[in-house]
């Protein structure tokens, strides 16, 4: 059987329990509603295009924090493997930073930027930079010698050395530090939209939760989910497997 | 003298701070043209002889000179075959033949295709142009990095145990094509390897090494007509005589190893 189809059939059943489960009355309607209510709170919002404004509001939010962890990130790590010192002082706050959930420099944003998209973009960037910067690092550090060995041996050198073979080699580790930046960065923006003043799916959620309109909670809760696993599943996943594939390490992963 | 190793120490400091020597006094004249084999037992420093002359490492001593120019680094004048794959796998077979050629042939790049294709010719994989490292089988990969390595039309080539992670079979239809492309193109030769067949079928000498430290202990010249199949019997008798002087060496090792076991 198809993995779409036994993934279809195992979604359907837990819509239909819930349903079940719900009609029983076990629990009231406050804590958790039906999933047709949820169904219908949805499509109403996407139908007069609240929610597809939220959505729209928090991608753009990601889509502009991940860019810029991105090139954060990559410089941050290049910096990291190829200079020593960097790499025994900066290199341990960077990882200092990275265990920290970015949701902590809610505050510090706040002071700098007010409650604005902003900070929602800044708390991203956080969240992305860090992961970046040590799966680059990784993969600069990891390039095989016998690359550079043998590229030596036809004429290449420095700035040619380092585009030509040091870089493209350590795509693999880098396409890993892109997909991890994205996830990350989805999880910072949500914590950073619920505390802020929309637009933004985070935003809706608390002020659903505010007025007790437990189906928008519940709907919205579905939509991110939705979102982060089409995201890593259509482009991510995809992106890493063929970089593997083409690199010759699919066994290894 | 066309390749010229006079008084080559090489020494490393361990990381337990002592100092190894891996070659000792190493003296070793290659001519234009020649197939010289280097052959010896495992940690003799063959490879680390092939990388002081392909300029990847310096002496600690003496001197490697190419043409009378002292070598001090690696160029383009070299080519050198690994033993693991060496093919950048983000490029396809034909990019990774280019590769070498890119800033040589900048102005005339349908003369540097032309190269390309002739070389892939010549190790018949031309077929396989497009194709990626990580689809190509071990042999057909060591196959690219030859055409690779002659593209950039070296003096000396530098082989380090080619074909060692390669089947009996493989390696029989390589050892042809080698010869083959050597008689083709008349470079000069120097091939590493531990296969004492190998180095009996395929060279003009058989540069023998031996252990704790690396030093050259004999330099047999192979004086038989090719193809040399046809000499089966005389082939059998050079690579006793060869198994004779590396036996003793080889034991020298084993037993190394033995109280290594013992005593750590
Ligand atoms: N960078 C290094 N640091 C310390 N010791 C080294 C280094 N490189 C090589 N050696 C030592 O030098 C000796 C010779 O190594 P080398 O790789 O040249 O041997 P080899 O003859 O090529 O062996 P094999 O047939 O197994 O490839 C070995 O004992 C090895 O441990
Ligand atoms: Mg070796």
């Amino acid at each position: 059987m198809p993995i779409l189809v036994k993934r279809l059939i195992f979604f359907v059943a837990l819509v239909v329990i819930w349903e079940g489960l719900f009609r029983l009355n076990l629990w009231p309607p406050t804590m958790l509603p039906s999933p047709v209510q949820v169904g219908k709170t949805v499509w109403m919002g996407l139908a007069d295009l609240t929610l597809v404004y939220d959505l729209i509001a928090s991608l753009r939010h990601l889509l502009i924090g991940f860019s810029i962890a991105l090139c954060i990130g990559t410089l941050l790590g290049v910096l990291l493997a190829r200079v020593r010192t960097a790499d025994e002082t900066l290199g341990i706050l960077v990882l200092a930073f990275q265990s920290v959930p970015s949701i902590v420099w809610l505050p510090l944003a706040i002071a700098w930027f007010g409650l604005t998209e902003t900070s929602v973009i800044f708390i991203v960037v956080l969240g992305g930079t860090f992961v970046m910067a040590m799966n680059m690092r990784m993969g600069i550090k990891n390039v095989s010698p016998v690359y550079i060995k043998a590229a030596r041996t036809m004429d290449y050198t420095g700035p040619d050395l380092f585009f030509r073979v040091i870089v493209p080699a350590s795509i693999p580790h880098a396409v890993t530090g892109i997909r991890l930046a994205w996830a990350f960065g989805w999880r910072a923006l949500m914590a950073g939209e619920l505390l802020s003043t929309g637009p933004g799916l985070g935003y809706t959620l608390k002020y659903a939760s505010d007025t007790g309109e437990m189906a928008l909670v519940i709907g919205v809760i579905i939509l991110i989910g939705f979102i982060g696993i089409l995201t890593d599943q259509l482009i991510f996943n995809r992106l890493e497997k063929n970089v593997l594939e083409r690199w010759g390490l699919e066994t290894a992963a | 003298m066309f390749l010229q190793v006079s008084g080559v120490t090489k020494q490393y400091v361990t990381n337990q701070g002592t100092i190894f020597t891996a070659l000792q006094n190493i003296e070793l004249d290659v001519e234009e043209g020649e197939f010289v084999s280097l052959l010896g037992p495992s940690g003799c420093g063959k490879s680390t002889l092939l990388s002081l002359i392909a300029g990847l490492s310096e002496p600690t001593e003496g001197s490697v000179l190419l043409k009378g120019q002292k070598i001090t680094r690696p160029g383009s004048d070299r080519g050198v075959v690994f033993q693991e794959p060496a093919l950048f796998p983000w490029l396809t077979v034909f990019e990774n033949v280019m590769f070498p050629l890119r800033k040589k042939y900048r102005k005339n790049q349908k003369e540097a295709k032309q190269r390309v294709m002739d070389h892939l010719k010549m190790v018949q994989l031309s077929r396989f142009a497009d194709s990626y490292p990580s689809e190509l089988s071990g042999g057909m990969q060591q196959r690219v990095a030859i055409a690779r390595a002659l593209a950039m039309d070296p003096m000396l080539l530098l082989m380090d145990e080619p074909f060692g992670a390669l089947d009996e079979q493989t390696r029989q239809v390589l050892h042809g094509e080698l010869e083959r492309i050597w008689m083709e193109t008349g470079k000069t030769i120097l091939f590493v390897t531990h296969n004492i067949q190998e180095a009996v079928k395929l060279s003009d000498r058989v540069v023998i090494m031996g252990t704790q430290p690396g030093k050259v202990i004999s330099d047999m010249r192979i004086r038989l007509p090719r193809p040399r199949q046809q000499f089966r019997e005389k082939m059998v008798q050079i690579e006793q005589e060869i198994m004779d002087i590396l036996g003793q060496e080889i034991d020298k090792v084993i037993k190394g190893e033995l109280s290594d076991a013992h005593s750590g």
